[in-house]
């Protein structure tokens, strides 16, 4: 019988691996960046899980973080899709060749 | 009974992180992933971490997210990336997907040892939260303050750029 701990880590494992599919198969670059807060809120599930098995501040206290984090990507993330949408005419990321190492 | 919600709330967050891969048009991924994310709220509200229940709906929903729409309602829908969904790297997306999720899940382990919590009530109501954080934390409270100052700055930058 798994215990409340492990099925909130197994649920934050699955949306991770949900996210981190999102991020390599979508062509979109919007639909990328909601796949990455996918991954983001899989981490935040899984502190919480942490915080709530421990009882201690700790976990509770990094979601604020990951928050604070999450709001910066995406306000220079969506300046950036709007200035690379304006530039390419198109989201889609085979417009992004030169990107390639 | 908390057991229950939070098994019901898990699955909706996990069919709504479904539809948000699997949609075409990005407003209705949005709007998919509100309802995850409101999901993921109910689940925290569960466990009676109710702060974080609280900076999810305020900060993720209800800044993140309706940024995120403001956005796309600032592009143009006829574009080709909303007709295409996958890359050529679907079969690829799915196996790393399958590997690394059952990584995690096989980091878990069928046996961890019961952990014994400690004996000092939760302190996750907003009044003793605050007071907690603000004491231990209150350096990073004001570093992260900065990063949200560099974030804006760079985000003006980003669209500094664009009007040259």
């Amino acid at each position: 019988m798994m215990g409340r701990y492990e099925l909130l880590l197994a649920l934050a494992a699955a949306l991770f691996a949900m996210g981190l599919f999102g991020v390599m198969v979508r062509r979109n670059l919007l639909v990328v960046v909601m796949s990455v807060e996918l991954m983001l809120n899989a981490v935040v599930l899984s502190f919480v899980a942490a915080a709530d098995r421990t009882q201690t501040l700790d976990g509770a206290a990094m979601t604020f973080f990951i928050y604070v984090a999450a709001t910066c990507e995406i306000a220079v993330a969506m300046a950036l899709l709007v200035l690379l949408a304006r530039r390419r005419g198109t989201l889609d990321l085979a417009a992004e060749q030169e990107l390639k190492g | 009974m908390t057991d229950v919600f939070i098994v019901l709330f898990g699955l909706l967050a996990l069919v709504f992180a479904g539809v948000v891969l699997a949609v075409r048009q990005p407003m209705r991924a949005a709007l998919a992933l509100v309802a995850h994310m409101t999901c993921l709220a109910a689940i925290y509200a569960c466990l009676n971490v109710h702060v974080v229940a609280l900076f999810q709906v305020l900060i993720y929903v209800g800044a993140v997210m309706v940024f995120m729409v403001y956005t796309i309602m600032l592009l143009d829908d006829r574009d080709v990336a909303y007709r295409r969904r996958f890359s050529a790297t679907l079969a690829p997306g799915i196996v790393v997907a399958l590997v690394v999720g059952g990584a995690l899940l096989r980091l878990l382990g069928p046996d961890s040892p019961p952990y014994q919590a400690a004996q000092t009530p939760a302190s996750f109501s907003f009044a003793t939260f605050s007071t907690e954080f603000m004491a231990r934390y209150w350096l990073h409270f004001e570093l992260a303050t900065v990063l949200l100052l560099v974030g804006i700055v760079a985000a003006w930058a980003v669209i500094r750029e664009e009007r040259r």
